[in-house]
């Protein structure tokens, strides 16, 4: 599949996943998993730099944003104000106008505040950010979200960290079907075949952190989440056979031994 | 001395100390953060030339490990 490429905002990535930064062990950790992953995109949280007890270690020491496109997230804002300052701080760092743009509606939950969402990304966009929306599976807000002047949608398989896969398979194709720019699943993946599946579906790529940060051997799950999304998206590219009630036998019934 | 506002903890500074001589003295690199000053985002190049004033607020930030 040779120049399959994701296009997001103009940024062509050959890796259709795109991998978070946190809860790993350590830097080092976090970065022998991302070269496992095969990902181009790397999302990280932007935070206060600690004052009082200054750690001469960063993040960006580890993932080369010469190497890596780096795309800043708004995770744990809960406000539209909140995220649209913190989208533009993540911008004044200097390296990218890109920004995974998260209005979080509720701590149990982290579900999205679609509301707020897509009041920070009509504020972002006019901005010139490249805003690249987590959103939930509610084809009528991923729609507003693309008229709005989003780089693509960020669907959610399943609540940020619970691992339970694609909980409405039938809203993300509708989803698909209706949406012009990339479709991304963000949160939820649990395992392989749960990025398997989302790719299989047609969407254009998957977003993960806990998925491979929390796995007991997070190389290993990195390496599989590879070949799952790389799977998922050749299958789909291929064109699966029709499902079928009965048997359809492979081998020819002609030339039998009487 | 001046009392400056960092992210919320009141800390002592010379007077006349710009924005890059406080990133200098917290040992951070400027390429990696972004600092609002009194919630206005300053551009890399005004650190330099930026006097920080008796009660001045910054927030100052960098990127760290998080996904969602």
């Amino acid at each position: 599949m040779k120049d399959d490429f994701l296009t997001i905002g103009g940024i062509q990535l050959k890796s259709r996943l795109i991998v978070g930064t946190g809860k790993y062990k350590d830097f080092e950790q976090t970065r022998t998993a991302i070269e496992a992953s095969g990902a181009e995109m790397v999302t990280v949280a932007v935070r206060r730099v600690n004052i009082i007890d200054r750690d001469k270690e960063n993040l960006l020491d580890y993932i080369d944003p010469k190497k890596y496109k780096i795309l800043p997230n708004t995770a744990g804002c809960y406000t539209a104000d909140e995220a649209v300052r913190t989208a533009r701080l993540a911008r004044a760092a200097g390296i990218t106008n890109l920004v995974k743009l998260e209005v979080i509606g509720d701590q149990k939950t982290l579900f999205p505040d679609t509301a707020g969402l897509i009041e920070a990304a009509k504020i972002l966009v006019k901005e010139g950010f490249v805003v690249l929306p987590y959103t939930n599976d509610d084809p009528i807000v991923a729609k507003r979200l693309e008229d709005v002047g989003c780089a693509c949608v960020m669907p959610l398989a399943a609540p940020i960290g619970s691992g339970l896969g694609i909980r409405n398979p039938y809203n993300i194709q509708i989803i698909r079907e209706t949406i012009k720019v990339p479709v991304i699943v963000d949160a939820g993946v649990g395992t392989a075949s749960d990025a398997a599946i989302a790719m299989e579906m047609g969407c254009d790529g998957v977003l993960m952190n806990t998925g491979i940060a929390g796995a007991q051997d997070p190389i290993a799950m990195a390496e599989a989440m590879k070949y799952a999304v790389r799977a998922g998206r050749l299958a789909y590219k291929a064109g699966r056979i029709p499902k079928k009630l009965y048997a359809n036998a492979s081998s020819p019934v002609e030339g039998m031994i009487e | 001395m001046i009392r400056l506002y960092l992210n919320g903890e009141g800390r002592e500074f010379a007077p006349n100390t710009t924005v890059a001589n406080l990133l200098e003295a917290l040992q951070t690199s400027p390429e990696r953060v972004a600092v609002e000053l009194n919630l206005r985002i300053l551009d890399k190049q005004e650190y330099a030339r930026t006097v920080l004033k008796e009660g001045d607020r910054l927030e100052i930030i960098s990127f760290v490990g998080g996904g969602s």
